[in-house]
């Protein structure tokens, strides 16, 4: 994360301001047409549970619990609201009706939404150059996306792997109360994990100048368990799958057999694109064969081999940028639809609404 | 201290490996593959904590040093420490319907938790965005840096052509006038796509997939036997 960049002249001042001013102010407009934009609606449910027996509940109906309560004063009950994201068109539909119903704006989904769109932004700011918006939301990036690691590694591996092991009947309680606590001797065998909680701190220790050799041993251990996984791995999935796959007849019947001379055509097709193919995979595997100088025969055969991997490069290139502009596409949809409300491609709000937004603007 | 910095960590490293080989071979150690497997994601998610201790122990520095940009510093810290309370604690998210009972039964991510709230407003806008912008430089950087100067770049860039242009509907607009189901079919430039991918893609991928896979395994072997040792760092 670069946190020095050059300063910016007086023309690029100007040229910022005049872009912002003029975003600023397209918005505002935006705003006061039509529905408006950037907004989220929620629709709240009430769950009701009472606790049937131990450890047994059952999801009720407003009148299910109220009689159920009635009839068992001393029984456990829970509820709560859920709140569900409803498209705008649900709530224009309610307004349209006189109102009154249980739809209304969500501030915290509608500011969220604002931030992201922000955050779309100021991200695509750095297109121009470096700024102060890319900076503020790629330390964003990086603080959330940290902890938003830590979290799922906690809560999907610590937890069931670690606490639900050493500690069940406290993760029965306040956890994962859907576990199966262990026998006693299946919590003896897990002791063992005892082992892996023990290397973690050790692996923490890096952290302590003094302490840091002793996050070698649990380094160690991952760099081990990665190898002999990936030399099983990577020799029976990619070595051996694939010269297998190489090794197969260059005759291939073709699948086209309406006339004769389509059957020859296809065949024909077919069976020169097997050679092709195992001639591909040898002419690239002497290519990376660097023992051998690349003269001679072996030079024009590691030639062919480039060539192949040239084409190789320009599909994976292509695919690549197709994926990327997918993703861009994806982010503009977002902007244009769900925050501005220009376009409605999922018809999240009604036909009516955005071709007057269009006309009105 | 050599012992402890040098041969039992490497005695580890051999013993870690053998066991994963080993379990792959004997059906009766496969258990012990398993739990080595365990343990390696234990650790994975250890290596996490670590990761977030680190993070803080640089920014705090720079927050304390008051060095150029700190503020910034700090966004990291305050984002990272927010996020971390939210998913560590499930703030606001739904008990599991089966245990209502239990505060922490409920899913991480399920919707409605400031969790989730931070993975759909901040993090996937901003990681999605991040990633797109890709494409305005990889095509920039086509743009400057591919120029058809010999058979090799003509053929990558014959191919990345090929590749956009039949998979969209201008691609298939353009070869339309080629009977689809006639001798020449395959010419069209959306079945030409498919032939360079199952043949002459499929052929230098197939022959990457060999060289990496043989690549893995001789420097898993060496890893293992204790001739590379780079992982252990330099021991100062």
């Amino acid at each position: 994360m670069s946190a020095v960049s050059e300063p910016m002249s007086p023309r690029q001042r100007a040229t910022w301001a005049v872009i912002l001013g003029v975003c600023i102010i397209l918005i505002v407009i935006r705003c006061f047409i039509g529905e408006g934009m950037g907004k989220v609606y929620v629709e709240p449910t009430n769950l009701q549970f009472g606790e049937l027996s131990a450890d047994t509940w059952k999801s009720m109906d407003q009148s299910e619990f109220a009689t159920f309560v009635a009839s068992n004063p001393d029984a456990a009950t829970e509820q709560w609201t859920q709140y569900d994201s409803v498209p705008p068109s649900a709530y224009f539909e309610q307004q349209q009706q006189g109102g009154g119903g249980s739809i209304f704006l969500s501030w915290p989904r509608t500011i969220g939404l604002w931030l992201a769109a922000f955050f779309t932004l100021a991200i695509y700011s750095f297109l121009y150059r470096d700024n102060p918006f890319y900076k503020f939301a790629e330390s964003v990036v990086v603080g959330v996306s940290a902890a938003y690691a830590m979290v799922v590694g906690f809560w999907d591996t610590i937890v069931p792997n670690l606490i639900q092991r050493l500690l069940p009947q406290f993760a029965h309680d306040h956890l994962t109360p859907g576990m199966t606590l262990p026998t006693d001797a299946a919590q003896f065998n897990n002791l063992i994990f005892l082992l892996p909680l023990a290397l973690g701190i050790m692996l923490l220790c890096r952290l302590v100048p003094k302490g840091a050799w002793m996050s070698l041993w649990p380094l160690a251990f991952i760099v081990g368990t990665m190898a002999g996984l990936r030399i099983v791995g990577y020799t029976e999935g990619d070595l051996l799958s694939q010269v297998r796959d190489t090794i197969s007849p260059v005759y291939v019947p073709g699948a086209d057999t309406s006339t004769p001379f389509m059957a020859v055509w296809t065949t024909i097709w077919s069976s020169v694109a097997a050679c092709l193919l195992v001639i591909g995979v040898l002419c690239c595997l002497v290519y990376f064969f660097f023992s051998v100088e690349h003269k001679g025969a072996v030079g024009g055969v590691a030639r062919v081999g480039i060539w192949y991997l040239m084409i190789t490069f320009g599909a994976a290139f292509g695919f690549t940028v197709m994926g990327r502009i997918a993703l861009l596409a994806a982010r503009f949809e977002f902007l244009f639809d769900d925050w501005l409300w220009l376009i409605d491609p999922n018809q999240k709000r009604a036909l009516v609404e955005t071709v007057s937004m269009l006309m009105c603007l | 201290m050599q012992i402890l910095t040098r041969f039992i960590p490497l005695l580890i490293t051999g013993i870690a490996g053998l066991v994963m080989i080993i379990s792959a071979f004997i059906p009766y150690t496969s258990e012990w593959g398993q739990k080595a497997g365990q343990f390696f994601n234990i650790l994975a998610a250890f290596a996490f904590v670590l990761g977030g201790g680190n993070l803080l122990k640089v920014h705090l520095k720079k927050i304390s040093d008051q060095s150029v940009g700190w503020g910034y510093s700090g966004v990291v810290l305050i984002c990272f420490i927010a996020t971390l309370f939210v998913g560590l604690f499930k703030i606001g998210a739904y008990p599991n319907p089966n245990f209502p009972n239990v505060p922490f039964s409920g899913e991480t991510q399920g919707t409605g938790s400031w969790f989730w709230w931070a993975y759909e407003y901040v993090f996937k806008p901003l990681t999605a965005t991040m990633f797109s912008i890709l494409a305005f430089y990889v095509a920039s950087a086509a743009f400057r840096a591919f120029r058809a100067k010999n058979f090799e770049a003509i053929l990558l860039l014959g191919t990345a052509f090929i590749i956009l242009l039949g998979s969209v509907s201008a691609g298939v607009f353009v070869t339309n006038w080629i009977p689809n189901d006639g001798p020449f079919g395959d010419l069209r430039l959306e079945n030409l796509r498919i032939y360079i991918m199952q043949v002459f893609n499929t052929a230098g991928t197939r022959a990457i997939m060999i060289g990496i896979a043989l690549g893995i395994a001789s420097t898993s072997l060496k890893i293992m036997l204790g001739i590379d040792r780079s992982f252990l760092g330099s021991g100062d």
